[in-house]
């Protein structure tokens, strides 16, 4: 976290006058759930990539690789798991409900309370 | 060279927004305040200004579009009364705290319930909170400078808040005055040319308004807008002095109106106060040392500079045109504020508050007249006998 500045020294109104500073905001300590990557192998759509909305997507660009997830700023929404093709493949040939942390998935979402290396 | 013209107090604002010629007006219409879109809506519709005419499908919407439309650095302006005051109210805070120089006519009104068009205090006070600057107006005339003014106090680098100028409903929107109207480039050369410092549109500098703030930086924010307050009570009065000067006018922070040798006086804002100014002449030459003080400006309250004003006096009536419910002796907001500014500077005189008007209840010289003869008799016994009275309400 950057120091904390006095009154007269931030922009008025709260308005952001940097692009791209919201980095330096680390929202990752809101998380409650925790994307993991599970035993189906990611393919590289690159779809979490575009839909995830705190850009915490990690990516190779040169190799279009999917790399992993910014646990500093992720918040844990799930919207990656749920756009995931490949996680839609595996619900379907399952042929029964799968929970949200089921290792048979690509991304996994797991609670942060029953996570373990 | 200025004209003078028959204009309602609504016209004269519709009038002063046409020679500013905003960016953009966003306002939907309501008793009292209709008539001020509607004649700019013409001004509009002939060509007379370039602004862009947002009409919206309600105030929330309308003030919405002004926090818009300003971020994106236009001059903007709307109009408004009472419930559509109050269906504006989460987005007259966000005008504030963003920081956002928006000029506001505000044709005071009673808010319901029950439903009711007339004149009262209920909506302003209402705002009185919110971080806007309040400038209150006599007449037709003062509408219609208030307005001019009030867009170079909005948008002074110093203050950059909202503003809005008030008048009462009816008794000064839809009555007709002799109102002198400058010359339009007067009016735009002392406007001048609004430059923003931070627009959205400015895509060569990205910018955020209104991101979310949370403990770490909120407190900060409002301490700014403390000092923007701070600083508008100068802007004010610099505004003034230059209006003053280009228009020969007479305007500061209050009028004091035969106040300066007077042993008691009333303070009251609005259009009553030209009604008080009446029975104070008629006072007077019965001999009675009587005097009266206008506030223009109540956000930012000049504390000081009424206390002042007023030490010298030996009781003070302060009419109220809204209650505060449930506050010290149901009383009237700027009574409370003015007694506590006077007890705190250490001026101890009788005070008392007059609450009146409600709902557009007449308020007749010879009620004023009470009013004065009960502080002419605190004046002599050194105690008023009620510290609030409901001026002709009905047993
Ligand atoms: S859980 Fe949400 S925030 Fe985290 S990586 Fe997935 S889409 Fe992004
Ligand atoms: S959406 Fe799924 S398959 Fe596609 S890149 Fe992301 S994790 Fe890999």
């Amino acid at each position: 976290m950057a120091e904390l500045k006095g009154w007269r020294d931030i922009p008025i109104g709260g308005m952001i006058l940097e692009a791209g500073n919201a980095v330096e905001y680390p929202t990752g300590t809101w998380r409650a759930f925790r994307p993991v990557f599970g035993e189906a192998k990611c393919i590289h759509c690159f779809t979490c990539w575009l839909y995830c909305p705190d850009s915490s997507i990690l990516v190779d660009p040169e190799n279009e690789k999917m790399l992993g997830f910014d646990l500093e700023h992720c918040k844990g929404c799930g919207i990656c798991a749920s756009v995931c093709p490949v996680n839609a493949k595996v619900r379907r040939e399952a042929g029964e409900e799968l929970a949200r942390d089921d290792p048979r998935l690509c991304i996994r979402m797991v609670e942060e309370g029953k996570f373990q290396e | 060279m200025s004209k003078f013209e028959a204009l309602t107090g609504n016209d004269a604002v519709a009038t002063a927004m046409r020679q500013i010629n905003p960016d953009v007006v966003a306002a939907y219409p309501i008793t009292p305040q209709t008539s001020t879109v509607q004649k700019f809506s013409e001004f509009v519709a002939d060509g007379l200004v370039d602004t862009e005419f947002v009409t919206v499908e309600s105030e929330h919407s309308a003030m919405s579009a002004c926090v818009g439309a300003s971020a994106a650095g236009a001059r903007v302006m709307t109009a408004t009364s009472a419930n559509g005051l109050a269906l504006m109210w989460e987005i007259v805070y966000i005008a504030a705290s963003n920081r956002l120089p928006i000029v506001m006519s505000l044709v005071n009104r009673a808010l319901s319930a029950p439903i009711n068009i007339h004149c009262d205090h209920s909506d302003v006070m209402g705002m009185r909170d919110s971080g806007w600057i309040i400038l209150f107006s006599e007449n037709a005339q003062e509408a219609y400078d208030n307005i001019i003014q009030a867009v170079r106090i909005a948008e002074h680098p110093d203050v950059l808040l909202p503003v809005a100028v008030c008048q009462d409903g009816f008794i000064t929107s839809h009555g007709m005055e002799r109102v002198e109207i400058y010359e339009d480039e007067d009016v735009r050369a002392f406007i001048g040319e609004y430059r923003p410092q931070w627009s959205i549109l400015d895509v060569d500098h990205p910018k955020t308004y209104g991101p979310l703030d949370f403990y770490d930086y909120y407190y900060e924010h409002k301490r700014q807008q403390v000092e923007a307050m701070k600083n508008a009570h100068r802007v004010i009065q610099e505004v003034a002095e230059e209006f003053n000067r280009k228009f020969n006018r007479n305007y500061g922070l209050f009028e004091a109106y035969r106040l300066d040798d007077a042993e008691v006086a009333v303070v009251v804002v609005n259009s009553t106060a030209g009604t008080a100014k009446v029975v104070v002449d008629q006072l007077r030459a019965e001999g009675l040392k009587v005097g009266l003080l206008k506030p223009r400006v109540f956000r930012p309250f000049p504390a000081k500079e009424l206390v002042d004003a007023l030490r010298h006096l030996k009781a003070v009536a302060v009419m109220d045109r809204s209650i505060s419910f449930g506050s010290m002796g149901n009383a009237g907001p700027l009574f409370l504020e003015l007694a506590a500014a006077m007890a705190l500077h250490g001026v101890h005189i009788p005070m008392a508050d007059y609450v009146f008007g409600l709902g557009g209840r007449d308020i007749l010289p010879s009620e004023i007249e009470s009013v004065y003869r009960d502080m002419l008799r605190a004046a002599e016994t050194g105690q008023v006998e009620r510290m609030v009275t409901y001026l002709s309400v009905r047993e």
